[in-house]
């Protein structure tokens, strides 16, 4: 159980990993995530479901190496098993009512999408994809994407694949083009959940978002990835992870990120010899 | 010669309630050992000496899983803690934990009529002794095997869960439990710190109802990686004991600066993923000025960890009075003893802080008319308003049932606490689906989650026909 069958480094830093867990395939549905844990007495750290297989009983998961788990977890070989895995947590996206979307990816958020993006295609769904990457090494899944979505567009801070820019200016391009879209779901990190939520709203394009917080026991029990949304406390785990884009609090969302962000740094550099400043 | 019952009864009044050995609270706040070692052999005789031995006892009623009191401790009179242990575990699978963490003042010992003479018996502590001291091969006693080819799923290995299966593995019964988290145990194990019950004697009663067949499954959150339907499909019926984990909030400004943690993560990250030890993977941040909120057992669990953590002050902020608070006296007086701030009638307006908490803005109150909880209720007095600095503020001001599971299985009806309903005789609103412990009543104790676990056991071996 929870063994790595297949491990594949798509960029520096950034690795899928395809892990056995029956019970977990068997259920799990796009926008749901795991929690696992590498060896016993670690962390428990989520993870978005990046895909399934319910036959093969396997969850696949795609990882950029930031902190103390997953560079332990970068260190681990196929065939090695995992002490924990615990899944499908979390509410599965589902956004079966809309016709045309535009899937909104900043660098492995792509993960998130994927598996939205093959379900809606399969449903026969109209849709975008703005895939956004700091360098064309960490755009991710690029031609799985060009196979089952409309139109696939690439955006790279440094221009050295698609356009030059953010995914923002991609989407303003867009809606600008008169382009309407029924609902706008970005995922990535939370700054540019909240830039495009802060674009979408001027248009009152419907928009959702996966929170990506802070998280213990993933079952509702710790409190400690709660967000306000629309000026209620709702929690990561329970409630989301997907909430309407334009009743977060990012300002707050984003400064509870940082709660452990000292030990996060030092358990790294700890582990890898690397000094402060270097990662972030 | 004299008459033996009157010889015992001139004595019991002669020997004075023994006291548990105890760390110092200098030394003890500097580690996460055991507060408590409990009784040497010679205090737990003359303690044991001091029971009646009533014909009929007040004690056994007032426990909630009715052990059989006056038996158990006869046999400690004998020095026979191994006779004492079987006497206990035919009703109560968990002594070692019982003996640790019931409160006994409001229980059997509250009723105790040596009580009336003085001190009531130190019940407690010798159910402890005889769960510490036993050597028996610790199992499960077979009651009947009516229950073979019976199946029952348990949700929860928390106090409910394993009180229930403990009841239902005596009559044969193949009994899955389901935890969610990777250890068993639940709030014995996430919540109550190592000090006041150390996780490896969790472990080990644990490992009896492991040994007496009963089977554990982590990392199975239901309601997610299988539902109450798919568990209908395998299993004869369902025991739900998922507890009252969704913690409550004050609703007042400032409470997602950085720093503010619900005594459930805070506990959470120390007690379960060992933040306490040197290099443990979950990072806790180092405090030094602390403000818990609330008054209950947890409040005093939470404070009394943060300043084993080296906080430099921590204080309790309460709205009513020190008479109103609902841990037990023992754990107040544990509290006080290591130094930890009572601020009682303190109501709290607002956590102060930028990005992280620099303080909490305060109100004095005074005490008015009795509310519907029948305490007196808190009023504010104007103009009364201060601030105190801390750098870390935990709400331990209760939780409410886990909505999980309610969510995802259809026709199963909460109250609008939350709590899951059930009828007189622990049913849910699914056919052959029960419930007990906190997942019902909201956040109560180990002991009353432990006697509903039972209660739901006997009510599921009616419908199976294995008792009638």
């Amino acid at each position: 159980m929870n063994e790595i069958l297949k491990k594949t480094v798509k960029a520096e830093g950034v690795i899928e990993y395809v892990i056995y867990n029956p019970a977990v395939a068997a259920k799990a549905l796009p926008g749901q995530f795991i929690i696992l844990i590498v060896a016993e007495g670690g962390e428990r750290v989520p993870f978005t479901i990046t895909d399934y297989d319910r036959e093969q009983g396997t969850i696949t998961l795609l990882i950029q190496t930031v902190g103390e788990t997953t560079y332990l977890l970068s260190q681990m070989k196929e065939g090695d098993s995992l002490y924990a895995f615990v899944g499908p947590l979390g509410n599965a996206t589902d956004l079966n009512e809309y016709n045309k979307l535009c899937l909104v990816a900043g660098g492995i958020g792509a993960a998130v999408i994927f598996p939205q993006a093959k379900l809606l295609k399969s449903l026969g769904k109209s849709v975008d994809i703005i895939l956004g990457a700091r360098d064309k090494e960490l755009l991710m899944y690029v031609d799985e994407f060009k196979a089952i979505a409309d139109n696939v567009y690439i955006m790279t801070d440094n221009g050295s694949a698609g356009e030059q820019g953010f995914v923002t200016n991609k989407l303003q391009a867009l809606i600008d083009k008169g382009i309407t879209y029924d609902v706008v779901f970005a995922v990535g990190p939370m700054i540019m959940m909240k830039v495009v939520s802060d674009l979408t709203r001027a248009y009152a394009i419907k928009t959702l978002v996966s929170m990506n917080t802070i998280m213990i026991d993933g079952t509702g029990m710790c409190g400690g990835c709660r967000v306000t949304v629309g000026g209620k406390r709702l929690y990561a785990c329970v409630d989301g992870p997907e909430f309407d884009g334009h009743e977060v609090d990012y300002n707050e969302a984003l400064n509870r990120l940082t709660l452990f962000k000292e030990q996060e740094q030092d358990a790294y550099c700890r582990l890898t010899g690397e000094k402060h400043g270097k990662k972030s | 010669m004299p008459i033996a019952g009157l010889q015992e009864k001139s004595m019991a009044k002669r020997v004075e309630r023994q006291k548990v050995l105890e760390q110092f609270p200098l030394e003890r706040i500097h580690n996460f050992e055991e507060v408590s070692h409990g009784f040497d052999k010679e205090r737990m005789l003359l303690e044991a000496s001091r029971c009646l031995l009533c014909k009929n006892p007040k004690c056994v009623q007032g426990c909630p899983v009715n052990i059989d009191i006056p038996g158990f401790i006869a046999q400690l009179k004998e020095d026979n803690p191994d006779k004492a242990y079987e006497v206990i575990t035919a009703t109560n699978a968990l002594p070692g934990i019982c003996g640790r963490v019931c409160p006994q003042e409001e229980q059997c010992e509250k009723v105790c009529i040596m009580g009336k003479l003085g001190a009531p018996v130190a019940i407690g502590a010798l159910e402890r002794y005889s769960a510490d001291h036993s050597k028996a091969g610790k199992k499960i006693a077979s009651v009947s095997q009516a229950g073979n080819g019976k199946r029952v799923a348990i949700v929860g290995s928390g106090p409910a869960g394993l009180a229930c299966a403990g009841d239902l593995i005596k009559y044969g019964i193949e009994v899955v439990v389901y935890e969610a988290l990777h250890e068993l145990g639940g709030v014995l194990v996430y919540g109550i710190p190592e000090f006041r019950l150390p996780k490896s004697l969790v472990a080990a009663e644990i490992n009896i109802l492991k040994e007496s067949g009963v089977k554990f499954l982590a990392n199975y959150v239901i309601g997610k990686t299988l539902t109450i339907p798919d568990l209908l499909e395998q299993f004869d019926a369902v025991f739900i004991g998922s507890g009252a984990g969704l913690p409550s909030f004050m609703g007042i400004p400032g409470e997602n600066l950085k720093g503010v943690y619900a005594a459930n993560e805070y506990l959470t990250r120390v007690n379960l993923m060992k933040a306490y030890k040197k290099g443990s993977a979950t990072p806790i941040n180092a405090a030094k000025k602390v403000a818990v909120m609330g008054a209950g057992n947890v409040a005093m669990d939470a404070a009394r960890t943060a300043l084993r953590l080296g906080a430099e002050k921590v204080s309790i902020i309460y709205r009513r009075s020190r008479a109103e608070m609902p841990a037990r006296e023992e754990e107040i007086e544990h509290a006080i003893e290591e130094g930890i701030a009572l601020n009682e009638l303190t109501g709290t307006k607002a956590i102060l802080g930028k990005d992280k908490v620099e303080g909490i803005r305060c109100v004095k109150n005074t005490l008015g008319e009795p509310d519907a909880s029948g305490r007196r209720r808190p009023v504010e007095l104007a103009g009364t308003e201060f601030d105190i600095e801390v750098d870390t503020v935990i709400m331990a001001i209760g939780n409410s049932p886990n909505p999980l599971l309610a969510k995802a299985t259809p026709g199963l009806l909460t109250n609008k606490w939350g709590g899951l309903i059930v009828d007189d005789n622990t049913e849910t609103t699914v056919s052959n689906v029960f419930a007990g412990g906190d997942a019902v009543t909201g956040a109560a104790t180990v002991i009353l989650a432990m006697g509903a676990g039972k209660k739901s056991a006997k009510a599921i071996l009616e419908r199976l026909n294995v008792l009638r």
